[in-house]
């Protein structure tokens, strides 16, 4: 048994090495999403705005071009950084160019005020919904502009979560990056209960689902006396220890990732949260904490308990299984477009996990150019959603969109591109993502699980054709919706996510190449 | 005595938080009962760190505390914020969405 001499005995810890130039979009993002704060405090509220979406897009840009350079002449096998808790090789280096690209996206739809004086978020967070204020608020032009320091942390987060080589690092990380998000959701400008009710759900369940990650860590953490996912592979490849510790913390530690990553039996909050939230938010989340979070999985998975993977991956083909049925089969039934979508991507998470559990070089770049392509198309989709308002906001409900078509051709072509993408049509990104999953899954012979994910595939088509035909085949109705003008940042959103949704379709190699890069450093 | 009635009992507050969540209605209990999962997490940690001898355990129990000290921050906010509008913490009550 140590004694407390033992504790003392120890040499103060030496500052370990760090590689600031791998690391620094990451401390570029943190540093402004710190900076964003502070300017809250110390700046006149009319100037908040432009200042805060300056800052915001300039670090993303900074952090792309530190990026940029230091993928110029990475190392080919990665390096590991801060005493081996980040790793930054090339499958973190991919997450993380395709996370600053989303992102980029993201804040511009979040920028964007044209389509409502104000932009989306709520002017004050504090005032009452249906008071004399709230009523106020939703006329004037001023918002909450903490949403963009918010921002910053979300994504700093989610970057440091695909890199974390230790899962401390990586427990840390999730907190930074969901509880900005769960901020987020409550700041609706208008229909601030269902936001308010979307950020109470997804903070209960988001906690909930941590405090399960955090057990499972303690548990791995008796397991191999060490949080470091390499640690964890060689206490397993060894038998003399604990199963019950190493598969009691291996499923709840997995528990928490999938409840993050919105798959199978742990997406209840998925369809409330995403209807409820900001337009702009939703497709924050939907796109970039699906990175963040299958990127952690694929690295959970593959560096600590690749040599148990016969034990585990049965249970985890079960969940794929149930996220593809659940989410094609309660996505016909769905009469709201943000809920649909939600649907769509709690199905899309099983496609992705599909890879994931694959384990081979070809599952890995597959995953992660499904990632890259998904997100592009669902926040090009969202920002098509916030396009289609009537007085009381965005108009949601199917109904509403019927003979969408016949008002803007325009903006009905693009959303139809998007479901197709969605759907998975080849020329698009989303055929690319598919095939690539599907055959690295077949080549690891699994043979049923991609027969009932063509069937789950051919069932989501069902509804995402259902609103082509509605859009294009109805007749509108009188008092229907009109679609808004956009203005220059959600043009650019949506212009960047069509691009790329056909690019990747048509020109897949380039992305393909570089997702098949390298595997994981550890 | 040896570490593992610690463990035990860790496991225990674990499983009670867990029930806490899933069955209690106010959404200040069930934030409660989150913590105190959390705590049984940090309980677990530090008699894995003695088992282990290491201050590793301690360290990761401190970071467990920061976490939810700042999740308190964000969760408070939120839970106050629908508070103010419906007289009411229930989490039954908050049923807009559905379907």
């Amino acid at each position: 048994m140590p004694t407390s001499s033992m504790f003392l005995a120890q040499q103060p810890g030496q500052a370990p090495d760090v590689d600031y130039v791998a690391i620094l979009p990451v401390l570029i993002i943190f540093g402004a999403a710190a900076l964003g704060v502070l300017l809250e405090a110390l700046l006149p509220r009319n100037q908040r705005w432009s200042v805060q979406v300056g800052l915001t897009l300039v670090t993303i840009v900074g952090a792309g071009l530190a990026f940029g350079y230091y993928l110029s002449d990475a190392p080919e096998n990665g390096t590991t950084t801060l005493a081996g808790t980040l790793s930054i090789d090339q499958p973190a280096l991919f997450l993380w160019g395709t996370l600053l690209a989303l992102g980029f996206g993201a804040v511009l739809l979040i920028a964007d005020r044209t389509v409502e004086p104000g932009g989306a978020f709520v002017a004050e967070a504090a005032i009452r919904p249906g008071t004399i204020q709230d009523r106020a608020q939703v006329g004037s032009a001023s918002m909450q502009t903490e949403v963009f320091p918010l921002t910053l942390f979300a994504l700093g987060g989610m970057m440091t979560f695909t890199a974390a080589n230790d899962l401390l690092t990586m427990f840390i990380a999730l907190e930074v990056l969901s509880l900005p998000l769960y901020l987020m959701c409550g700041l609706a400008r208008r229909r601030r209960l269902l936001s308010q009710e979307s950020a109470v759900k997804y903070f209960l369940l988001g906690a909930f689902a941590s405090a399960f990650f955090l057990y499972g860590l303690a548990l791995l953490y008796g397991y191999a006396g060490s949080v470091k996912l390499a640690d964890i592979a060689n206490a397993a490849a060894g038998t003399d220890r604990s199963d019950a510790l190493l598969f009691g913390g291996l499923a709840l530690l997995v528990v928490g990732l999938l409840f993050k990553g919105s798959v199978g039996p742990f997406h209840a909050w998925t369809p409330d949260v995403y209807q409820g939230a900001p337009t702009p938010v939703t497709a924050f989340m939907a796109a970039c904490t699906k990175v963040a979070a299958f990127g952690g999985m694929l690295r959970v998975l593959t560096v600590a308990f690749e040599s148990t993977s016969w034990e585990w991956r049965g249970v985890l083909w079960a969940v794929a299984i149930a996220s593809m049925v659940i989410g094609a089969v309660l996505g016909l039934t769905q009469t709201d477009v943000k809920r649909m979508i939600a649907y769509s991507s709690i199905a899309h998470a099983g496609f992705l996990l599909i890879g994931t559990i694959a384990l081979t070089d070809q599952g890995l770049s597959g995953t992660m150019f499904y990632l890259l392509a998904y997100g592009f198309t669902t926040l090009a989709a969202f920002g098509v959603v916030s396009l289609v308002r009537d007085s009381t906001g965005e108009a949601t409900h199917l109904s509403q969109w019927a003979g969408l078509a016949k008002r803007s051709p325009l903006v009905a072509w693009t959303f139809t591109f998007l479901l197709l993408a969605l759907a998975g049509i080849p020329m698009t990104s989303g055929f690319i993502g598919k095939f690539v999953v599907f055959s690295a899954a077949l080549q690891d012979g699994m043979a049923p699980l991609v027969v009932i994910a063509l069937v789950a595939s051919a069932v989501a088509a069902f509804f995402y054709l259902r609103v082509i035909v509605l859009m294009h085949f109805s007749e509108p109705a009188e008092d229907g919706p009109t679609v808004s003008v956009p203005g220059a940042f959600t043009t650019a959103a949506i212009t960047m996510g069509v691009a790329v949704t056909l690019l990747l379709g048509v020109l897949p190699a380039f992305a393909l190449d570089w997702a098949s890069g390298g595997g994981f450093a550890s | 005595m040896t570490p593992t009635y610690y463990l035990v009992l860790s496991a225990l507050l674990f499983s009670i938080g867990a029930v806490g969540v899933l069955v209690r209605r106010n959404a200040i209990v069930v934030f409660m009962c989150i913590e105190l999962m959390l705590n049984a997490v940090n309980l677990t940690l530090i008699t894995f760190g003695r088992i282990n001898g290491g201050i590793e355990g301690q360290v990761m129990a401190f970071f467990v505390m920061v976490v939810a000290a700042a999740e308190v921050v964000v969760g408070l906010a939120i839970i106050m914020a629908i508070f103010r509008t419906r007289r009411s913490a229930s989490i039954d009550d908050t049923n807009l969405l559905k379907y």
